[in-house]
């Protein structure tokens, strides 16, 4: 999948309670959790974010909580993926297992708030339109790539049960 | 080359000789759990699947974030829980009255065994590598694929391993060990990996100080803590009601690998308080020039809602009074805990005091409710996280202690030593 979007950037360390506070944990509702995400680090994100936007962060996105209800607000909002140096490791297994795609690059370093990059998911190449600059992503394991080809964890249960 | 005790585990339960840091593992777990937030979503992928659960007795749903229920959609989605475990008989589910903090709970009602895999939809998981089992928090969807198939992958961690040597000084608790360490390497500073706890001083630590510290090993990016089983371990599950012929004793091999050894010394740590708004954040106490004025103190969660906790607490409340206009909350985190402070007259304290004790939930230490923080707020908390906006108002404070710590800062109305308070 390739992506072409304008960026929102975030620094290290983005918790899950940031991404969506437990004060809204009572629904599981996407659309519900779309409509705080981000709110208590940036009050404009709700208000500006357009689909196919991209997050763009530092070293462990996603720590704190195990919630899904992260990543599954973050996609709900319309953001293609997130790239960031690091993920807390909770949040980069639930952000696939959800289907939301996420690269590790530090490509964050040279971005402001709107600028525009092209995600290649396939390829692991992150290019920044401004400077033409092309950022490479580790590797996504092998077996993740299986469970991304069999459609997720779903199916893979599925396959696995024979149901 | 030889294995730690978590390559180990999750070597046997994938069936394998052994198994190597970075390979991915599809291994057999001995119980998966969800809470309240977490299991409408795990319940949904079973439900989707058209499976019955892999095994009832290896799956727990425990209902502890905002129960008694705060509002009409955590209301709903307990209902989901309940409807879900009275439809399929599941054994191991604890009502309003019977429920405690998951993570307080297992260990408590003899769930937890050493050399078990476990995995929960919660991220202090982590907790249950106290008794020496591997245990690490999962999202949603990966307990419900525990759930419907007793499966699970996992890469296998590297170890990092934490020597802890030396007498402890007095107040300071396993709490003060965590946080102390947190503060060393950093809040990422255990990404992906395991932290194995070993060393005299933490094989002298009882087992509730050993839950706070495998508690929040993923506060420093780990994928779980671990302490390997010995006597106290044995004693504790004795306690329980577990006998040592119902589990294995690993242990790490002598030329096991580890990515790093941290050696600390316990007896140069004193408490410590980790400032807003990270754990890592850490002093110890003394090295507080200023005054940290509190507008309340939370003593309870997963980290700190055991009996130990409360009898700490206790010891600095007796014949004190919390300051003017502070509030003091007190969360047991079971039902069993709840119902052993009152025998043993520990809520007599609290409410002389001037403190007040609610039923077991996880509550406040979230946001959830039982405590939120108003704008400009602050709160020492006994609990794990002190993020933005994680008790309340993103405008709000909060440091992280010990019990003894919260307890006399309340007294105070600010961040104090524990002597400074005592009587």
């Amino acid at each position: 999948m390739i992506f072409r979007g304008r960026v929102w950037v975030y620094p290290d360390n983005v918790d899950t309670d940031v991404i969506i506070p437990a004060r809204y944990l009572n629904t599981s509702d996407p659309k519900e959790l779309a409509k705080h995400c981000m709110e208590d680090i940036d009050e404009s994100f709700t208000k500006e974010v357009k689909e196919g936007d991209i997050i763009v962060a530092g070293f462990n996105f996603g720590s704190g909580s195990s919630r899904e209800h992260a990543p599954i607000a973050i996609k709900a909002s319309g953001v293609a993926c997130v790239v960031a140096k690091s993920f807390s490791r909770i949040f980069y297994r639930n952000a696939f297992n959800i289907g939301l795609p996420i690269l590790e690059s530090r490509v964050v370093d040279e971005l402001e708030k709107f600028d525009e990059i092209e995600v290649d998911t396939e390829r692991g190449k992150i290019k920044v339109l401004k400077s033409g600059k092309v950022y490479s992503s580790s590797v996504i394991p092998e077996f993740m790539q299986r469970l991304i080809e069999s459609g997720g964890l779903f199916n893979y249960a599925k396959e696995l049960l024979g149901v | 080359m030889g294995m730690t005790i978590s390559q180990k585990i999750l070597a046997k339960k994938s069936n394998r000789d052994e198994v190597k840091p970075g390979e991915i593992v599809m291994a057999d777990v001995d119980l998966a759990f969800a809470n309240d937030i977490t299991a409408p979503i795990a319940i949904d992928f079973v439900r989707k699947l058209g499976v019955n659960v892999f095994d009832e007795s290896r799956i727990a749903l425990i209902p502890d974030h905002f129960t008694p229920n705060k509002d009409i959609n955590s209301a709903n989605q307990c209902k989901i829980m309940r409807d879900f475990v009275k439809e399929r008989g599941l054994p191991n589910y604890w009502e309003t009255g019977e429920v405690g903090i998951e993570h307080a709970l297992l260990p408590e009602q003899g769930y937890v065994k050493p050399g078990m895999l476990i995995v929960g939809a919660d991220s202090h998981t982590c907790t249950h590598g106290a008794l020496g089992a591997f245990a690490t928090g999962m999202g949603s969807t990966d307990v419900g694929f525990a759930f419907a198939t007793g499966k699970s992958w996992f890469r296998v961690p590297e170890s990092i391993k934490f020597v802890y040597r030396g007498k402890r000084n007095r107040w300071v608790v396993g709490k003060d060990l965590i946080l102390y360490t947190i503060g060393k390497i950093g809040v990422a500073g255990a990404l992906y990996k395991s932290m194995e706890f070993t060393g005299d001083a933490i094989f002298e630590l009882p087992m509730e100080d050993r839950l706070t510290m495998c508690n929040m090993a993923v506060e420093a990016g780990a994928k779980n803590g671990i302490v390997p089983p010995d006597g106290v371990t044995v004693d504790y599950l004795k306690s329980r009601g577990v006998e040592p012929s119902e589990y294995e004793m690993l242990a790490s091999d002598t030329d096991a690998e580890y990515s790093d050894i941290v050696e600390i010394n316990v007896s140069n740590i004193e408490p410590q308080v980790a400032f807003p708004h990270l754990p890592s954040n850490t002093k110890g106490i003394s090295e507080i020039k200023e005054d940290i004025k509190i507008d309340q103190a939370f003593i309870g969660s997963c980290t700190n809602g055991r009996l130990s906790d409360l009898r700490e607490a206790a010891k600095v409340l007796k014949g004190n009074k919390v300051a003017k206009y502070v509030r003091l909350i007190v969360i047991p985190a079971t039902v069993e805990v709840y119902r052993e402070a009152l025998k043993e007259g520990l809520f007599d304290i609290f409410l002389d005091a001037g403190a007040v004790i609610s039923t077991p939930t996880c509550g406040p230490c979230l946001g959830g409710y039982m405590g939120i923080l108003a704008d400009g707020e602050v709160c020492v908390s006994t609990s794990n996280r002190n993020f933005v906006g994680r008790m309340g108002s993103k405008k709000a404070f909060v440091y992280l202690s010990s019990p003894a710590v919260a307890a006399a800062s309340a007294v105070a109305g600010k961040i104090v030593h524990p002597d400074e308070v005592i009587k």
